[in-house]
């Protein structure tokens, strides 16, 4: 028989006999597959969607040309464009609800397939490749996404109806089709959304020229090089979600790590035996690598298939938060290509080989004869320790480094993680540390065994601890970053939101009808908010021109601010801006900026959580002057209490505003904290199951820890101690060592939510967050930390309890 | 001091039940010694189980100082191998976590019964003294013998009950760790009960028997 056949057949020959081991392995693989491909799924979905959206919306590479003031402009200027040789395309947007069983808002997209650009894709499908005259004449065809007929309920080739009515034109599925949109000729499209003869933007082909005045003063010209905004806003939402994962990743490859690390200690014995019948070296570290290869796959398989469940129970919350965020659409359901299923069994193959490689190589290295020697493996640990404790030192350079000198998200999370692993890797040796200074104050024989014998524990427990560390440090860690976060936001959403009906009307004209009407009711204030996108840096930028009105000092709480900082404002000289624009622009008070052939000074600094564009404030009457297509798009009335319910019913008859557009505060409110909990929601969900990975990690090393401690324990059973006390020691050991990692995660979660609200909050976000220290939220997760530990423990113990004597004498019997 | 009457011990095999002793009578003097011969599998260290109240006996009697060991809670039992007897066994049982002073004093404190004097004795006497910061692995297998025995001698009980004691040993080391065991257990006024193959070795002792197919046999010297 092949040499590499028999090793294989006595390797695995092991796996019958240690099934838990086996189990073990299969676990950590496992669980560290589905977590980090569950987060790739989520990822890889979010881009696949942005990436849809961005290619109904323009096609790659696709200028355009915008009305001034941000609204809808007539199709003549269109077609006075077409007629001087310009190659233009009219395309109209717009909201249109559906009506049916399962009604849904869809964004609504007209196109001129004709004229548009032939170079252009529309949902993935080449102009050419267009059957114009299905899509055209009537009753036409009504282009939708798999997902979104699917929320409708609805089957290809039906006809939907309006809220208001009318009929769309049968649907045909396109399958590259972003979520929530749905794309038809620009006649029907005119029709469905009332909009006679008007379009929302033109498509450009070819190489852009100066307009020609008179529509120049309409129109203004976007660049291909602005768009993309979507992918670029939500980068830090998915690297943040990525990191999660790798944490996740790397506690599942503790699992692995520590049982692979086990089943070898376990058969040097057999190795020793292999190698002295003449099996090779190389046959038997291939051997080896392909029994891990086996594991490998395995637990990628099933990985990837959890992972893909895992992926699916957590895309709503993802899909609300980037809703929430920054309005990006996310389909209900997962659609991944076959390749991430590969991607997901490669990165399984590549944890094994990660958390295998070092046991490989150790059984490589070690001589023939020391492979027999029971405690080789434990003597290694000294100069081990000493090594990790170096690695950890010039992790914390690397961390020290990034902190004074990093000025990105990348070097923020290397930070991150530098901290982490560095904490981990000095866990054992600051156990042993802490453990030797304990046992200097042990007078009795039993206490002086229980810290000798907990130190002895250390080399097979450290990695579950270590795996337990950061469990517990990044729950604490992201723990206070969100409930800090929670408290801030809630606070200055308080502060924010006061006034008490919050109106949307449908355009300029419409507003200053509003207002208008508003200024002869009594007892009414109302507060005009006039507002323009524009771009700093390529940045997105809203600008928010506000009244001179004792209200916003009273609501706008200021970071930093000049000295008569409102007053500036009022006077058109002086603008405030968001904290996280003003780290964008490199900013701070007293600097000015050129904005609209104007000078402004910074006078003020205000934190804007949660809006992934930067915000300016400056004066209505500035804004008007300097910004000509600035609308009045939002109102905010401040009225009795009893007045607040007929005066949104009187607004809403006499105006046509439905309740999307006049909302109460309380609801603004809702809305605003549902999004924030759905925002944290995966996270919160993630961070649960790494502390549940390590609670498995803990389980399964003490597990097999408790099988070969009958050997240390036995001694000690007929030296005279009771088997209960044996249990109840054993117990207390390894509470002792969760209570000490608990200790140091504390701590340590600190550092990392100091580093998440003072340094990668910053990086990804633009605001810093005060730290906040909640005591009872750290005294909850030390308390679930030891509960881990005790659940991980209770099992083992429970078996040590209930061992029969016979099985302690074989110890020492070698007769019956 | 130790009384065996009748005492039988079977245990339950995938065969069928296997009566290892069938009827054990035997008695040891306070301060006499007693080797306790037989082939393998004839039961021997099961009786040494017994008698350490390791193991429990089917039927029979063991007395100590003419009280009954069977029928004590397993508190009481434990509190018999603490304070009653010191154990040594074959492949040495040391505690791999602590040093060589922590265990050859380890028995003594559990039992309350440290006697400095006495263990300094014991370990310039065992040749341990510049060993004594050692663990067990650094040991040699003589050395580690030695450490068992100064532990189960630690407390001077009134029982030594060794298992082969010198098995994993060569010849010379053999005598001379066996030359020093009779020599302490005397000193510490201990009764012995030794099992052992080697009728050498067993022949160093006062009393001999021979266990053969469940029951003693004595063997005059």
């Amino acid at each position: 028989m092949n040499p590499l056949l028999i090793t294989l057949q006595a390797l695995l020959s092991h796996w019958r006999r240690h099934r838990l081991q086996f189990f073990s392995i299969f676990t950590g693989l496992w669980l560290a597959t589905a977590l980090w491909t569950g987060v790739q799924a989520l990822n890889s979905q979010a881009r696949a969607d942005y990436a849809r959206a961005a290619a109904v919306l323009t096609g790659p590479g696709q200028a355009q040309l915008l009305a001034r003031d941000g609204e809808r402009f007539e199709q003549a200027l269109y077609l006075q464009l077409r007629r001087l040789g310009w190659q233009v395309s009219p395309l109209l947007e717009g909201r249109l609800r559906i009506a049916g069983a399962h009604p849904l808002t869809v964004r609504l997209i007209g196109i001129e397939p004709l004229s548009l650009p032939s170079t252009a894709a529309v949902a993935g499908i080449a102009i050419p490749a267009f059957d114009l005259q299905a899509f055209i004449d009537a009753p036409g065809q009504a282009w939708i996404g798999p997902d979104t007929l699917q929320q409708l309920g609805l089957n290809s080739h039906e006809q939907a109806t309006s809220s208001d009515g009318q009929r769309l034109p049968p649907f045909v599925v396109q399958p590259q089709l972003a979520p929530g949109v749905i794309v038809l000729d620009i006649g029907h499209a005119q029709a469905l959304l009332q909009a006679p003869g008007q379009v929302s933007r033109l498509l450009l082909a070819g190489e852009s020229r100066p307009l020609p005045a008179d529509i120049a003063q309409r129109l203004t010209l976007q660049t291909p090089g602005d768009d993309g905004d979507l992918q670029r806003l939500t980068d830090s939402f998915h690297l943040n979600l990525t990191a999660l994962g790798l944490l996740a990743f790397v506690v599942g490859l503790f699992i692995a790590h520590a049982a692979i690390g086990l089943a070898l200690e376990q058969r040097r014995g057999l190795i020793r035996n292999l190698r002295a019948c003449g099996i090779s070296l190389n046959t038997l570290l291939l051997s080896l690598t392909l029994e891990l290869g086996v594991f490998a796959v395995l637990g990628g398989l099933a990985g990837v298939a959890s992972g893909y469940g895992l992926a699916a129970a957590l895309l709503p919350d993802v899909a609300a938060s980037v809703r929430g965020l920054y309005g990006a659409q996310i389909a209900g359901q997962l659609s991944l290509p076959a390749g991430w299923w590969l991607a997901g069994v490669l990165v399984s193959i590549l944890g094994a080989l990660l958390a295998g490689v070092s046991s490989v190589l150790r059984a490589a290295h070690l001589p023939l004869l020391a492979l027999a020697q029971a405690q080789a493996w434990r003597m290694a640990q000294g100069p081990w320790l000493r090594r990790q404790a170096m690695a950890a030192g010039l992790l914390l350079l690397v961390a020290l480094g990034c902190w004074q000198w990093g000025n990105s998200l990348t070097s923020a999370l290397i930070l991150l993680a530098t901290l982490l692993l560095a904490a981990a890797l000095l866990l054992p040796a600051l156990l042993d540390g802490a453990l030797a200074w304990l046992a200097r104050g042990c007078r009795g024989a039993l206490a002086e065994w229980f810290i000798a014998d907990s130190r002895q524990q250390l080399p097979a427990l450290s990695l579950a601890l270590m795996a337990l560390l950061l469990a517990l440090a990044a729950s604490v860690g992201v723990g206070s970053m969100t409930e800090g976060f929670r408290k801030t936001f809630i606070g200055w959403l308080d502060q924010r939101l006061s006034a008490d009906l919050y109106l949307t009307p449908q355009d300029t004209t419409q507003a200053l009808q509003i207002n208008a009407w508003l200024a002869q009711q009594a007892a009414v204030t109302v507060l005009p908010g006039w507002r323009a996108e524009i771009r700093l840096q390529q940045w997105p930028v809203q600008v928010q021109g506000i009244i001179d009105h004792p209200a916003y000092p009273a609501r706008w709480p200021l970071l930093e601010q000049s000295p008569q900082a409102w007053a500036q404002l009022a006077s058109g000289r002086g603008f405030m801006l968001s904290e996280q624009l003003a780290r964008r622009l490199g900013l701070r008070l007293g600097d000015s900026l050129e904005l609209a052939s104007d000078t402004l000074t910074v006078v003020g600094i205000y934190a804007d959580y949660g809006n992934p564009k930067g915000h300016l404030l400056v004066s209505a009457g500035w804004l008007r002057a300097h910004l000509p297509q600035a609308t009045l798009s939002a109102l905010s009335l401040n009225l009795a209490p009893e007045r607040i319910a007929p005066l949104k019913a009187e607004l809403q008859q006499r105006f046509a505003l439905d309740d999307s557009r006049v909302v109460e505060q309380a609801t603004l409110k809702r809305w605003s904290r549902e999004i924030f909990n759905r925002t944290f929601a995966a996270t919160t969900a993630l961070n649960s199951l790494t502390l549940g990975v390590a609670g498995i990690a803990l389980f399964i090393s003490l597990l097999t820890l408790s099988q070969s401690r009958l050997g240390q324990l036995a001694p000690l059973w007929a030296l005279g101690v009771r088997r209960r006390q044996l249990a109840w020691l054993s117990l207390g050991q390894t509470l002792l060592l969760s209570s000490l990692t608990v200790l140091l995660a504390v701590p340590l979660g600190l550092l990392l939510a100091w580093c998440l609200v003072a340094v990668v909050n910053v990086q990804a976000f633009g605001w810093r967050l005060p730290l906040h220290v909640f005591p009872a939220q750290l005294l909850h997760l030390a308390v679930l930390g030891l509960l881990t530990s005790l659940l991980a423990s209770a099992w083992p113990l429970w078996q040590l309890a209930r061992r029969q004597p016979s099985e302690l004498l074989r110890q020492f019997a070698d007769e019956a | 001091m130790l009384v065996i009457e009748h005492l039988h011990k079977s245990y339950s095999t995938t065969q069928g039940k296997l009566a290892v002793l069938q009827g054990v009578d035997l008695q040891l003097a306070r301060g006499a010694s007693l080797a306790l011969m037989g082939e393998s599998g004839s039961g021997k260290s099961t009786l040494l189980h017994l008698v350490a109240g390791l193991d429990r006996a089917d039927s029979g009697r063991i007395l100590i100082d003419n009280q009954p060991l069977d029928g004590r809670l397993e508190s009481a039992m434990a509190r018999w191998r603490r304070e009653g007897i010191g154990l040594v066994f074959q492949q040495y049982n040391l505690i791999s976590s602590l040093d060589v002073a922590a265990n050859l004093s380890f028995q003594a404190r559990l039992a309350g019964r440290l006697d400095r004097q006495w263990l300094d004795c014991l370990a310039t006497r065992l040749g341990l003294d510049s060993l004594l910061q050692r663990y067990p692995e650094q040991l040699s297998g003589g050395q580690q013998q030695r450490v068992a025995i100064g532990r189960a001698l630690a407390a001077r009980p009134a029982l030594v009950l060794a298992d082969e004691p010198t098995g994993s040993l060569d010849e010379a080391c053999s005598d001379e760790v066996l030359a020093l065991m009779l020599q302490l257990v005397g000193e510490a006024g201990s009764s012995l009960l030794m099992v052992t193959h080697s009728p050498r070795l067993a022949a160093r002792l006062e009393r001999r028997c021979v266990l053969h197919a469940g029951r003693v046999r004595a063997e005059p010297r």
